[in-house]
């Protein structure tokens, strides 16, 4: 993965900066509605974050998975199904169970599905998803389709003491920026580092990766492991922030929607299928408020996106800023 | 289960096969010859659906309806491809995917400022609306033996159609090698833009003559989409044999998968699709 | 309010900020603002039609009472909610805190209606639930703000068991979907049907949302019994019962709560002949309220009215009931619900009050399908309440 153009980093720094101080200036903005949209944008970079995850497989590795919607489940109904009932559940605990089991899971999924490729694996991989979601769906232990509550927020203490407050909602909300900004710059970390750049390189020719001695498989099973992850603690936060999962988080529509946000913001990029996430949610949100019919309008919207901008959102932000950086970047 | 019974499921798994087999065709056809993931397939197969109840209300007959959908479906299918498919064929594959969901939702929501949200029944037909005798308290529905019958001539007619006619050569040519078919100096373009509208009218030829054994409401291509899909995969994208085949094995292994393994009936499907993969990274027939 | 940012305070500030967002406005909810009602229905997708009804009901009755509550004009706001239980806190959060809704009115779909409830169990919303039948709603998960005017799952069946054992069947079959709503509706009949000493040969559950009954059918016809109890609703109990008929299973008698035909009837044709259903309510109650309620539906909209219209006008009707009784305050919440839990109200499907766990405490009619109409042939239990089980809130 190449350098950023700085012109994107600190349009990229802006808008976190923004995200990062809506607490302050939402209230005057919005006075009658800030304290939604709080929990709204709380909920957009936890999609983010799914999106991002889903890049690290599809975008740079080049493996697109249906599956992924499913790991975000499990991340969820892990902190439903490991939370007492009448009690915080203890976020020391609970958090690396949850995702221990999301990642015993994936390397399942992963280490059968990687043996096919292209359409073959996006349907083996929906296969799984969907078995994942009957699972929980048809479960009685598990809610069923009417879904779980978790009763009572998480708590995060040390000795007794609680570190955060995480059922107060803009603790909850910084805690999700904090985690959107790390998962961005720790993925971006991995793709730099040796083993990211053997996966960069197996997404855009597998073959001579294998000739230079590599074992493709096994770097794209770590790698998916890691994007499932990730998409699990996702799903975790999603389960934390309405206290509520539901199989719906597992189906292959959810998977769909997050491959809708990666493909809209730019593939292989990071920051485009995060800002996709933002992009197609805040459409969705305000077509849903101006038309009824906004699941047409949605619709148009996504097919001129895709008429109009070649290589996403991403594809776009990097044709504006190059001439002005050209011999800046590597 | 006794062995008449063991027979009739046996009969209802092959004629649920066969018309899933109808409705992938058109998809296998698409993916093949196109190499385009067309997410919009169960749209068509909805739009198929929806022509045949409301022609059949406007011509009194579902003898006139089906003819009268399938020219209406093709255009559309044409259209599509010449307005919109076409300017992506140079781009990554998942671009056409995103295109295609666009039109899933534009088409789902037509359907319903066009027809409402109602769920209609389309009337069987009165000379096939009688069912044969199978044992003293089950019959079975003539109508449904002769969507089998539709779907078998259909497969035959593709089975000749490609394996001797000039198309059917660009068709096999197009599954093997995608760009060889335009070095070969084809028309590309007419190629593709006719492969899309037969593909279309395939999709909707299945709605339309399952219409009066389904419910016709919203959302009802989603569910076939994702059964197509799997079919396809089974069968070897872009095999019509495969398809074939894969239809046949969804439909017995879904049905006997509810006989025998009522917990596991919804996993059934994809626990088969799963398998056949990991044994056959590339399908029965690629 | 003014401040100054410095980086150090920042966070302070923007916590006093969010405090300062969270304390409402007194003066711009006096009697002059607009009542807001949330309805978050389904409006696309399988259950689009049942919404629009729930829709269509509601503004009737508001129509009817004058178009006010409690003398203030309202204001509605419509979410699709696409029966995606996935997104349903969230969109029921969209409705009360970002539009801070006076009434939540919703929904079909029982797992996007527990979303609702969970969101409104914290924010005390006062809300109504025009369908969705899930047991908990009313039992395990009740709060003092929610209301339900339609059903619970366990009522609408209860009633079938005594039925089918007065009609001499001894041992049945059932099929259903495969999710909560479809174990809720069976189990409640098997419990009445098996308690009077009826055996339940086989429990068919079919995966949701998949229609090819084909196999199905012949497991039925296999397992030869007295009769058969089914739920499914909309697209997939058109197509059930036309591929009983088909099957030639008509001679076993299909039994089911009403949704079974309600609102499908015209698509069912003749294959629909002799079900027996169960139902709070009948298209062809011969009851001056319910032959007012129709007339009026069918000028206003040009379509007959259905279940679900009876269900969104009665929502309506609660609402106007217990904001006629807080002359619009709609912010005294206590008096508000206490007018409401004590409203007597005067449905199309007959007079009913609330249960302690405000389910409406109502008779459920036995209707049977003759020449293609729905006929009542009675009432199949009289005042029968839902038991409420696990409701320690209220």
């Amino acid at each position: 993965m190449i350098r950023l153009p700085r012109s994107i980093a600190l349009l990229l720094l802006a808008l976190v900066v923004l995200l990062a101080l809506f607490p302050a200036y939402g209230p005057l903005l919005f006075p009658a509605k800030h304290a939604f949209l709080m929990q709204k944008l709380a909920g957009i970079m936890i999609l983010a974050m799914l999106a991002m995850s889903l890049d690290l497989l599809v975008g740079v590795t080049g493996l697109v998975s249906l599956a992924h919607a499913a790991f975000f489940g499990l991340g969820g109904y892990g902190l439903a199904l490991l939370s007492p009932e009448y009690e915080a559940a203890n976020l020391w605990l609970v958090l690396p169970a949850a995702l221990a089991g999301v990642a015993a899971a994936s390397a399942l999924v992963g280490w059968l599905s990687i043996r096919t490729s292209g359409i073959y694996f996006i349907m083996v991989t929906l296969a799984f998803g969907q078995m994942g979601f009957y699972l929980f769906n048809d479960s009685k232990g598990a809610g069923g389709s009417d879904g779980m509550y978790i009763m009572v927020t998480p708590s995060l203490e040390i000795a007794g003491t609680a570190l955060l407050r995480l059922g107060d909602k803009m603790t909850f909300y910084y805690v999700v920026l904090a985690l959107f900004v790390g998962v961005y710059f720790g993925l971006r970390m991995l793709l730099a580092s040796p083993f990211g750049r053997v996966v960069a390189a197996i997404g855009v020719n597998e073959n001579r990766v294998r000739g230079l001695g590599f074992d493709p498989d096994r770097y794209k099973l770590v790698a998916f492991v890691i994007g499932c992850t990730v998409a699990g603690l996702a799903g975790f936060l999603a389960a934390m922030q309405y206290g509520f999962v539901n199989p719906s988080m597992l189906s292959w529509h959810h998977s769909g929607e997050a491959l809708v946000m990666v493909i809209l913001g730019g593939m292989g990029t990071l920051f485009g299928p995060a800002l996709g996430a933002f992009v197609f949610e805040l459409a969705r949100f305000g077509l849903e408020s101006m038309t009824e019919h906004w699941l047409a309008a949605m619709g148009v919207f996504v097919i001129v996106v895709v008429l109009a901008l070649p290589k996403g959102i991403a594809g776009l932000l990097l044709r504006l800023a190059r001439p002005r950086d050209e011999g800046d970047g590597s | 289960m006794d062995l008449g019974f063991f027979l009739i499921q046996v009969l209802n798994g092959v004629q649920y096969g066969l018309l899933l087999f109808l409705v992938a065709s058109g998809l296998t056809l698409i993916f093949g010859i196109m190499g385009i993931i067309n997410l919009a397939h169960g749209a068509f197969y909805m739009l198929g659906a929806y022509l045949a109840y409301w022609l059949t209300g406007v011509t009194g007959s579902l003898w006139l309806a089906v003819p009268l959908a399938l020219p209406i479906a093709a255009l559309i299918g044409y259209v599509l491809e010449a307005g919109l498919v076409r300017a992506l064929y140079k781009r990554d594959h998942l671009d056409q995917v995103l295109l295609t969901y666009g039109l899933i939702l534009i088409f789902n929501e037509s359907q319903r400022m066009l027809w409402g949200s109602d769920v209609h029944g389309v009337a069987i037909p009165d000379a096939l609306n009688w069912s044969i005798p199978l044992a003293d308290n089950l019959s079975y529905p003539v109508y449904r033996l002769a969507i089998s019958a539709v779907c078998l001539l259909v497969a035959g007619a593709m089975y000749l159609v490609i394996q001797r006619t000039r198309f059917g050569m660009w068709v096999r040519a197009g599954a093997a090698n995608r760009e060889m078919v335009a070095a070969l100096g084809i028309n590309v373009k007419l190629l593709f833009g006719a492969v899309f509208a037969v593909g279309t009218a395939l999709a909707a030829l299945s709605g339309a003559i399952a219409a009066p054994v389904s419910s016709v409401g919203p959302g009802m291509g989603d569910t076939v989409l994702i059964a197509c899909f799997v079919v396809v995969v089974i069968g070897g994208v872009g095999s019509i044999k495969g398809a074939f085949l894969g239809a046949l094995l969804i439909g017995l292994a879904d049905t006997f998968g509810k006989v025998f393994l009522p917990d596991f009936a919804s996993f059934m499907v994809y626990a088969v699709m799963a398998s056949v993969l990991l044994w056959k990274p590339r399908g029965l027939f690629a | 309010m003014k401040f100054e940012i410095s980086r150090r305070g920042l966070l302070q500030t923007g916590a006093l900020a969010a405090v300062a967002g969270f304390v409402p406005t007194r003066f711009a909810i006096g009697n002059t603002a607009k009542v807001k009602v949330g309805l978050m229905l389904p409006y696309s997708g399988t259950y689009a039609g049942l919404g629009e009804a729930i829709v269509n009901g509601f503004k009737q009755a508001m129509a009817e009472g004058g178009g006010k509550l409690g003398g203030r004009e309202v204001e509605y706001v419509p979410l699709d909610d696409e029966s995606n239980p996935g997104k349903a806190p969230e969109n029921a959060n969209k409705l009360v805190s970002g539009d801070k809704v006076d009434f939540l009115v919703g929904t079909v779909h029982s797992g996007v209606a527990m979303g609702m409830v969970k969101v409104v169990g914290e924010s005390g919303t006062i809300m109504v639930i025009p369908n969705a039948g899930a047991n908990a709603a009313t039992g395990a998960m009740c709060v003092p703000n929610v209301f339900r005017t339609s059903f619970s799952n366990w009522q609408s069946t209860w009633p079938m068991g005594k039925v089918a054992i007065d009609r001499g069947m001894r041992k049945v079959v059932t099929i259903t979907w495969k999710y909560a709503a479809g174990a809720e509706m069976v189990g409640s009949f098997v419990e009445s049907y098996t308690k009077l000493g009826g055996t339940v040969i086989q429990q068919i559950e079919v995966p949701f949302p998949n229609d090819e009954f084909q196999a199905y059918l012949t497991q039925i016809a296999a397992a030869k019994p007295d009769g058969v109890f089914t739920f499914f609703a909309g697209a997939g109990a058109l197509k059930f019962v036309k591929d009983y008929a088909a099957a030639g299973l008509n001679s076993v008698q299909l039994m089911g709560p009403g949704f079974l035909t309600d609102g499908v009837l015209a698509g069912q044709g003749a294959a629909a002949e002799g079900i027996l259903t169960t139902l709070h309510y009948a298209d062809a109650l011969d009851t001056p309220a319910n032959k007012a309620f129709r007339a009026g539906y069918k000028a206003a909209y040009n379509k007959e009215a259905d279940v679900y219209a009876v269900q969104g006008f009665d929502a309506a009707q609660v609402i106007m009931k217990g904001m006629a009784a807080v002359k619009g305050d709609a912010s005294a919440r206590p008096d508000l619900i206490a007018a409401m839990e004590k409203a007597e109200i005067v449905s199309p499907r007959g007079k009913f009050t609330f249960s302690k766990a405000h389910n409406p405490i109502q008779d459920i009619y036995l209707r049977q399908v003759k020449g293609g109409k729905e006929v009542v042939l009675g009432v199949a239990h009289a005042a029968l309440a839902d038991p409420a089980k696990g409701c320690k809130a209220v």
